[in-house]
This record gives C-alpha cells, structure tokens and sequence, in this order.
C-alpha cells in the first residue's frame, strides 16, 4: 500500500534498466538528495559537518570503496587504512607541490617540481595514488585466498603506516611527523584550513560522495561488475565463462583504493586538516569500515551508506543523550557505548547476517504487501 | 537514516539548550582507553579545583565556574569533536592535554579566537607569543624539558658527556617526537650520541625497545612516554636491569601511576617536574571540607596528592588566575574567551598568588608576555622512593640551555607562520 509499484509502466529499455526503475523510489531519491544539497547547507553549523555529517561522508565513501573489493569482488581487506593513509598523504604532497627526484648517477638528480595543484585534483590525485598502490597489494590475491588474503593485506596496512612514519619526505621533512593541510580553496571558496565555511565543506565532500556514488552504483551493475560478482560466487567457474580473474581481481583493487584514497585524502585535508599515521590511519581505521559493510550489507552500496551511518552517528548521537542530556559520567557514557554498539553489531549479525541493506529490502517487500499480505 | 537524523537534531537541540550565565572550562579529558591511567587524575583535579573555588569562593569574581568535561579518549578525532560540541558555549580556555589535539586546534582556536593552553605539551614554538596569540604554554615547554634532563645528565657525570650514549624512549606521535631536535642539537653541542628509539600507540608491546636498550648500552635513557606506556617502560627497564637512576621521564612520564605497576624495581626512577610533589599543600585542608566531604570529588576521588592530581589542579589554578586577571583588566565579571586571552597573557604567578591558592611553593614564579607565552621553562628532577611510595625533588628548579631552545622556537614558529601565512604581530 506505501510502496506501490502498480501502474508504474515502461516502455523503453533505459526506463527498465535504471538504478530506480519504480517512481516511488526515484522520487524519494531525488527529494534525499534535493534536500541534502539545497536545503541542509543553509543550516549546517560546523558542530554538525565536522562531528555528524563530514564523517559520515567520508566513511561512507571509504565503505563503497571496501565493498567494491569485499562485498562484491570478495576479495577480503584490512588495509584500508593504509590505503586511506596513502591517499592522505598523496593528497598532502599534491596539494603542496609534488617534488620527486630520479637519481640519474653521480650524485645527480633530476627534479620534478610540481606547483600545489588544485583541492579537488588533489584529492583525485590522492584516489589514483591510491589505486596504483592498491594494484600492488593485490597482486598476491591471484595465488592466495580468503584468510590468507587477509593477512597479506594486513601486512599492507602496517607497512604503509611504518612508511608514514619513516619516509621523512613523505611528511616534508616536518619535525613531528603530522601533516598539516594548506589553505585552499575552489572557485574563491575555501575547502581545507581552518577558516572554512561549515557549508562550503559540507557540499564539497558530498559532491564527491554523490558523484563516485553514483559511478560506483552504475559500476558494479555493469560489466566490470558482473565480473566481480562471477569471481566471488565461484572463481574457477568466472574462469570458465571467460572471466579474466587478473583483470577483474585488479579492477577491484584499483578501483576500491581508488575510493578508499579519496576517502583518506577527504579525511586529512577537508575534515581534520591534519593527520599523522598512526593515529589516524590505524588498524581500528581498518576494522571499522569492515564493520560499517558487514552492519550496511556487504554488496550493497545503499548499505555502506547505511552502515557508515550507524558505526559514526550512533556513538555521537548516544553520546549527546548520555552525556549532554541525561549528564551521565563521561567515561560510564563512553564504556555503555562500546557495549552497545558492540551488542548491536552481534545483534544484526544474527537476526539479519545480510545487514540493514536486507532489512530494508525486507520492510520494502511487507509495505508493498500491507495491510493484506498473503 | 532520516529517522536518525530527526533523533540527532532533537538530541543536539537539547544539547544546546543549557546556557546559563556562567564562566565555561570546558575539560577535554580521557577516563577511557590506554591513557587513561594519566588521563584520569589529572581531570580529576582539574574538576575538583574548579569544584572547590565554586563552594569556597562562590565562583570567580562572583561567576561560577562550569567544568563541561567531554571524553576524548586522546583520540584526535574525538577531540575534535568535544571541541565543536563545546565552542558554542563561550568555552573560555581549552586544555586538552594532548599534543595531537594540540595540533589539531592551534589552526582552529586561531579562527574561533578562544585561547589554547597546552600546560607543557603541546606545540613546543606556540611558546612565540608573536605567532601563537591564542595559544599558551607556560610553565614550561617539551624543549626545555629536553635541555633540562640533558643539564642534570651532565652534571651526573661531572660536567661531560662527550662519547656517551642517550638514548630517547619516546611515543611515536607528534608528542613523542617533539624533543628530538632539541636533543640532536644538544648533542651536537655536548657531544653524546643520540639514540632513538619509538615506541608504537598504545605502547603495550616493548620487548624490541627494550631488546635494542640492552643491546646498545646506552648510558642514559631519556622517555617521553604516555598512558600504559609508561608502566611498561618501566616494568621493561627492571626487567633488562637498567640502573633506575639512569632513567629519566619527561614530566608527563612522571607519575604514581607509572611507577607502581613496576614495584620495588622501579625505586630511584627519575623524571622531571614542573611543580612540586606529594599532598602536604595547604589547599588539601580547604579540599577535604568544602569538596571531598560533600561528596563532590571528580571520578571515583581516589588520586588526590598524586603527581598529576596536582597537575590537574595546577592548569585549573592557571586557567581560574587568568580569568581573575581578565576580570581585572576589563571590568567585567562574566568574560569572555578574548578577554580570557587578555588575561592569560597579562598573567602574573608570584608568590603571593601561590600562598593565596593554597598552594605555597608549589611552583616557579613567572609572569606571561606577548612574545613569551611559554615562561618561565623551569623544572626540577624527582626521584622515586617505592619503599615509601613517594616522589621527592632532587634538585632545585633550574632553567633550561636557552642558547640552544631559542633559537630553534624562532626557527620552528617562523616555519609555521610561512606555511600558515600569519604576520607576526607587534609586542612592545
């Protein structure tokens, strides 16, 4: 009765293929996103884009980029934050002027100074970055599998975050060792440094959110992603239907770090302006974008919105009731937290082991049904 | 996620609801997580502080103090977060006891206007008040400390320490890595080798550092350490049987805390200080009855006398003086965060204030400038007694090589002004 899909005819094959082939879908999508970006910038005040909805951005976009590899290439990863580590950095050295030197013997170099380029090349810059480090890790996912794979992308991640810390040139030489975003800005507005506008922030993120969104969605219904699909089912049956597993393994890489970089080089340059490597890119960077799409759903991307969501707000929004309204102890408040987002990751993965993505599907399916299901 | 969002919007309304006409210290503290064996005592004497110039004095200057504490588990994302939900509530001075947080709010208390005290942490050059006008870090910066240990080292050994061997057990984060120059150029100037040796977050696994400490020989090993990592240093340490009075704590590796775990081991620990040690201070009897026998003791009031209780107090003594101060220089009793600034870097610590709070003798007397936000740099060694279970001062405050940390404050600022594009403002 709420969700009705009756009358709603096509008539053209573009009409049958797009992401939303029922109106009410569409329409709702359309208003999320009206509303997102026309209405919510004129109110967003810098509590609310730097602790709810910047945060929630970028890890949503990291998850796309993790269930690209995990939820549909089932390739499994821990070394996103490594990967979100390079994209950081990367964006950090673009956005400052790329230096590289090739030693062509004797002691001679031959430079290649780049000028700071733009914030969102930077960015970009970061994601490809990114994606060709990510292609490098993925090359032991043709031999080893499942588990194993794990580990080795495990290596990857304190290998990168070892390098951060080591590779002086990686940070500018920097006593300390953090990066520290410049100011910039787009269009005469400015997107990172300290004197940002809540909005200008806000929308320059979830422009890049919407866009690569939108690709990934349009990717991985597509041939590259029916690829993907056929290699997770069963590999050596993608093998036989002429799947070549080289090229859809290290799409998968490429492209997953690729979201996975601009999600971290988002994270460092436009959300916290500064970062250093193991803080900010540690093994729990990892854990919980795995956690976000296994809650969301893995092979889903409405589910890494989903899951993002859940794993960023619910410990800000429990924290708020805990603290500010109901004035508990701040660490009693910080310990309940754990516990509960704990005891609810367990939960889902009982009650709905495909994540809220499924849950969804399943309200979806009892609102067409209701009042009268059969 | 809509219905999330409605649920957020009403939580963070109600939030924002409670505005009353009060002075804001907001407390960014960690009672959670691997640091929170420091994070602890030092809220707990920050509120208790704060609790008792509320109930003794009636507030300051007739306002009443209002600690909003917010767990940042020394995380930087957390912390700032704590901060944007706490800035709207004319919070007055920020401590977030944390060099990484440090980091992160210098560029923004710098756009907000609301001053920035990191109480001997932090960002060693914010101590050129002609860069860093928000930001403070009197009494006493990470390079002080530095040449302040490397001084008593040298005057162990009678004056040389050429073809030594020191070697820096430090946090492997902004903070840890903070004293290294100092130290690389005092080693140029004495003539010690430097070793350097970094520890991971959390800091629980140590066997490699410590395999390296054994192996190498240092004479001397200084440590920045933090958290859980300081109990494992110092457990590791006795178990390799490193000569205790060989090892030398920056003051944030200087507490009960870090000690205890080790036992009778960890007796003739060293590490420096920047006030005075143990719970003989007069402002404990106006404590007991105005704050703990009402029952209103931050956390489980189980750290009062520890060394960064007293700390914790220490930053809260600081930050109350300031307003005073601030109220002074502008008439006002309800200030807000720039006039606050006005009267941190007005501020004047002499003895007769230190009598006043209680607190006689507790700490170096200094007076704040514009271009000094970090004075004096004093500090003094303590050493550990575990029979007795005290701390007691070995030597006098003493000041650090100010040829050497200078020049590399003016160096380091002039850095960050060229990358932030700030001008240097006028002092006179």
């Amino acid at each position: 009765m709420f969700y009705r899909e009756t009358g709603d005819f096509k008539t053209s094959y573009a009409g049958d293929i797009q992401t939303f082939p029922l109106a009410l879908d569409r329409n709702r999508f359309w208003i999320v996103v009206a509303f997102a970006f026309l209405v919510v910038p004129f109110f967003v005040n810098s509590y609310w884009e730097k602790a709810v909805l910047l945060p929630f951005f970028i890890y949503a976009l990291a998850a796309i980029g993790l269930n690209i590899l995990t939820g549909y290439c089932g390739q499994v990863s821990l070394g996103t934050g490594g990967f979100m580590a390079v994209g950081a950095y990367a964006c950090y050295k673009f956005m400052t002027g790329m230096d590289i030197y090739i030693p062509m013997g004797g002691g001679e170099y031959y430079e290649i100074l780049l000028p700071p380029l733009n914030i969102a090349a930077c960015i970009f810059l970061g994601g490809l970055t990114t994606a060709f480090v990510g292609i490098l890790f993925g090359l032991p996912s043709l031999r080893i599998k499942g588990f194993y794979l794990a580990v080795a992308t495990l290596a990857a991640q304190f290998f990168l975050v070892w390098l951060f810390n080591k590779w002086e040139w990686t940070y500018n030489y920097s006593a300390t060792g953090q990066i520290t975003a410049t100011e910039t800005s787009l269009f005469g507005i400015l997107i990172t440094g300290p004197n940002t506008e809540p909005w200008a922030t806000y929308l320059f993120c979830l422009t890049f959110l919407f866009i690569f969104g939108w690709i990934a969605r349009n990717l991985v219904r597509g041939r590259i992603g029916r690829q993907w699909m056929a290699i997770r089912d069963m590999d050596i049956a993608a093998e036989i239907i002429g799947v070549n597993p080289l090229k859809a393994k290290l799409t998968a890489f490429a492209i997953s770090s690729f979201y996975i970089g601009m999600a971290g080089a988002l994270y460092f340059a436009v959300w916290n302006g500064a970062a250093e490597p193991t803080e900010s890119f540690a093994i729990d960077k990892s854990f919980d974008v795995l956690f976000m799409i296994i809650i969301g759903g893995l092979g889903s991307i409405f589910g890494s919105l989903i899951g993002a969501a859940f794993i960023v707000l619910l410990p800000v929004l429990m924290k708020n009731l805990l603290v500010g309204m109901l004035g508990w102890p701040t660490d009693i408040a910080e310990y309940l937290q754990l516990i509960v987002v704990g005891g609810l990751i367990v939960f889902f993965l009982i009650k709905e082991p495909h994540g809220i993505a499924a849950l969804w599907r399943t309200i979806k399916e009892k609102l067409r049904l209701w009042p009268f299901p059969y | 996620m809509k219905l999330g969002r409605i649920i957020l919007a009403a939580a963070a309304i109600a939030v924002a609801t409670p505005a009353a006409a009060d002075l804001v210290f907001p407390s960014l503290s960690y009672r959670t997580g691997p640091y929170a064996p420091n994070g602890i005592p030092f809220a707990d004497g920050y509120a208790d502080y704060f609790t008792l110039v509320n109930e003794r004095d009636g507030g300051i200057g007739g306002e009443k103090a209002r600690v909003l504490e917010c767990e940042t588990g020394y995380n930087t994302e957390k912390g700032v977060e704590c901060y944007e939900a706490t800035k709207g509530e004319g919070s007055l001075v920020y401590q977030p006891l944390s060099t990484g947080i440090t980091y992160q709010l210098i560029p923004k208390v710098t756009a907000d206007n609301i001053p920035l005290h990191t109480m001997g942490y932090g960002r060693t050059s914010a101590a050129n008040g002609k860069i860093f006008e928000w930001v403070f870090n009197y009494p006493g910066t990470y390079w002080d400390a530095a040449s302040i240990i490397v001084k008593h080292i040298i005057s162990e050994e009678g004056g040389d320490v050429s073809g030594k061997k020191i070697a820096l057990v430090y946090h492997n984060s902004a903070y840890g890595k903070e004293p290294i120059r100092t130290l690389e150029e005092l080693a140029k100037k004495h003539g010690y080798e430097l070793l350097l040796l970094p520890v991971d977050h959390p800091g629980q696994e140590q066997k490699g550092t410590w395999l390296q400490v054994r192996k190498e020989r240092p004479d001397y090993v200084v440590m920045w350490g933090w958290g859980v990592m300081n109990q494992v240093a110092i457990k590791e340490a006795a178990s390799i049987r490193f000569p205790m009075d060989k090892f030398i704590g920056v003051w944030w590796s200087a507490s009960e805390n870090d000690v205890l775990p080790a036992g009778d081991a960890a007796n003739g620990y060293k590490a420096i200080t920047m006030h005075g040690v143990g719970g003989d201070f007069p402002i404990y009897a106006d404590l007991k009855p105005h704050v703990y026998d009402k029952g209103l003791a931050a956390g489980a009031g189980d750290q009062t006398g520890t060394v960064l209780y007293n700390r914790g107090m220490q930053a809260a003594m600081l930050a109350v003086e300031a307003a005073k101060k601030a109220q002074e220089i502008h008439g006002v009793a309800d200030i807000t965060p720039a006039m606050m600034r006005d009267g941190m870097e007005a501020l004047e610590i002499t003895d007769a204030v230190l009598d006043a709070n209680g607190l006689p003798g507790f700490m170096p007397t200094f007076a704040v400038s514009c271009d000094n936000h970090g004075v004096p740099g004093l500090g003094a060694i303590q050493q550990w007694d575990a029979s007795t279970k005290t701390w007691s001062l070995i030597t006098d405050f003493v000041g650090a090589d100010r040829d050497v940390v200078d020049p590399l404050i003016a160096e380091d600022s002039g850095a960050y002004a060229a990358e932030a594009n700030i001008a240097e403002r006028a002092c006179n």
